[in-house]
């Protein structure tokens, strides 16, 4: 099963759209090219809606955490929007929920960034 | 013993997952031997929850169970074998009426839990890498690395069967 992430703007704020699980091979290389390609291109704000993602093992974590890393160091935010009950259990266990700002509202995340 | 499911050998000689036999009312419902190749990930996860969903252990436990496999299976491949072409991962599930246990065995160089940082650590919290063993402790009941001489390491993970 693979992922797909899908891009859109709202604003000033990218939010992606991913799907699917991300984990170690395909997903994680695909989400890290994505934040990339952001990042090159500009996009300082970036909201990461995880509604649809299920699944995501230990390099996917690490790929969440390097997104965050890579779009911080540049003067952005990178958030997240629905985390599935399973998501916000993986990052409360490896304790970065508090690290990322979550949001369940769609329109409230993209408030938060201006 | 009973044999209850899959037992495969991806071209190698069949050798046992490691020393520990199984005991009492333990059946095997797997023992393979899988290549050093990321695409054993998943194939050992399905094989696990083929054996976990067959005794009833719900979605959410599956997926728990699913992540813990993938890790240990994960790590074997990529940090103990290397992707050595000629070292196998060994997989064996067994069931018992009280538990499900998976062995996953490597044949790399050996490591203990010891050996690797704490992931929750301040200066450890924002690395990219080295949740796996986490992962694997928080969603099993019963988790243990056992290095072997020569013989790599020995991750067994144990998951309580559901009642009523």
């Amino acid at each position: 099963m693979s992922m797909t992430l899908t891009t859109r703007q709202v604003g000033d704020v990218t939010v992606i759209d991913a799907n699917g699980r991300i984990t170690l091979g395909e997903g994680s290389t695909a989400f890290r090219e994505k934040i990339r390609e952001l990042s090159a291109s500009g996009n300082k704000k970036v909201l990461l809606n995880l509604a649809e993602v299920n699944y995501i093992d230990s390099s996917g974590i690490g790929e969440l955490v390097s997104g965050f890393t890579t779009v911080t160091n540049q003067g952005g935010a990178f958030k997240l929007l629905s985390l599935t009950k399973r998501v916000v259990d993986l990052l409360q266990i490896t304790k970065l929920y508090t690290v990322f700002e979550v949001f369940d509202d769609e329109a409230a995340a993209i408030r938060s960034f201006n | 013993m009973a044999y209850l499911g899959n037992s495969a050998n991806s071209g190698a000689a069949h050798q046992p997952t490691g020393p520990r036999v199984t005991q009492g009312s333990e059946s095997i419902h797997t023992d393979i031997q899988l290549d050093s190749k990321l695409e054993s990930v998943d194939r050992g996860e399905e094989l696990v929850l083929e054996a976990a969903r067959g005794i009833g252990f719900d979605e959410d436990e599956l997926h728990r169970i699913g992540i813990a496999v993938r890790e240990s299976l994960v790590n074997a491949v990529t940090h103990g074998n290397r992707f050595h072409g000629r070292k196998k991962v060994h997989l064996r599930v067994l069931i018992s009426p009280k538990h499900m246990s998976v062995e996953i065995r490597d044949e790399g160089p050996g490591f203990t839990r010891e050996s690797v940082p704490d992931p929750l650590s301040a200066e450890n919290l924002m690395k990219h890498s080295g949740r796996g063993l986490l992962m694997m402790q928080a969603f099993m009941d019963e988790f243990s690395v056992q290095p072997l001489e020569g013989a790599g390491t020995l991750v067994r993970m144990v998951k309580k069967r559901q009642t009523g």
